[in-house]
């Protein structure tokens, strides 16, 4: 189960999905909306996807995950749209037969998650908006040495 | 020939569309489009960091681009984090 999903996140969903007669453990990592960000008091948070995209690079995830472990399975689900404080954003769980490779393969799959799919959190606060990783008024130049084509 | 450019989250919303066509030339690479698009569009100027997606894969600088390609132009993904994303290992 590797999904994005504009209703509220169902855990149970996640836990059947990584079930596995082979598995003595299931590592469920819940990543919730919080009320606060750098001092400021947070009301919601929208989330915005590049469907295809973010779900392709879910599966490579997973996959890679796949192979650094002995993993029995991987489910991933991302919310997008408005988030409520206090609810799942983002749900992992990872099965393997022993604990030690569940807990490696769900942190792997979360940190990555977090660096390269095309998901983008706004922050709603009192008196205003943002986008979290946008940098406003940092113009960048090309840096044409290899990797991605990133500027900064 | 025309490419379709996707907008998200801080592009798209200074950009006011989710998606545009736009014309380049033949034999334009991934980098020499991102120069371009800074240089030429107000959303793009005021941006930050950018990464480019062509079809739905992170694209190398150097990928030549195709008539009808869909690139996606990418703002600092949702943890906020300082490292660029890389090319995943395939």
């Amino acid at each position: 189960m590797i999904r994005l999903t504009d209703e509220p996140i169902r855990i149970d969903d996640l836990l059947s999905a990584a079930a596995d007669d082979a598995a003595g453990a299931t590592v469920l990592f819940v990543g919730m909306t919080r009320d606060h960000n750098e001092g400021r008091s947070v009301e919601r948070l929208e989330y915005e996807a590049y469907p295809g995209m973010a779900e392709k690079e879910l599966v490579c995830i997973a996959e890679q995950a796949c192979e650094k472990w002995p993993v029995a399975k991987i489910a991933i689900v991302h919310r997008t749209g408005v988030v409520p404080i206090g609810e799942a954003s983002v749900a992992i769980a990872a099965s393997s037969a022993h604990r030690g490779d569940a807990f490696e393969a769900a942190r792997f799959t979360i940190d990555r998650l977090k660096e390269v799919v095309p998901i983008w959190k706004k922050e709603f606060f009192e008196g205003g908006a943002i986008w979290i990783g946008d940098q406003k008024g940092k113009q960048g130049v090309w840096k044409n040495q290899g990797g991605t084509p990133t500027s900064d | 020939m025309k490419v379709r450019l996707l907008f998200f989250a801080s592009l798209r919303e200074r950009a006011g569309t989710k998606s545009m066509d736009h014309e380049v030339a033949e034999g334009t690479t991934a980098g020499a489009l991102l120069e371009e698009l800074r240089r030429d569009l107000p959303a793009m100027a005021a941006a930050g960091r950018i990464s480019l997606a062509v079809n739905e894969e992170y694209c190398e600088p150097g990928r030549i681009l195709r008539a009808g390609d869909e690139i996606a132009l990418i703002p600092p993904v949702s943890g906020g984090c300082s490292a660029q994303p890389r090319i995943l290992e395939r």
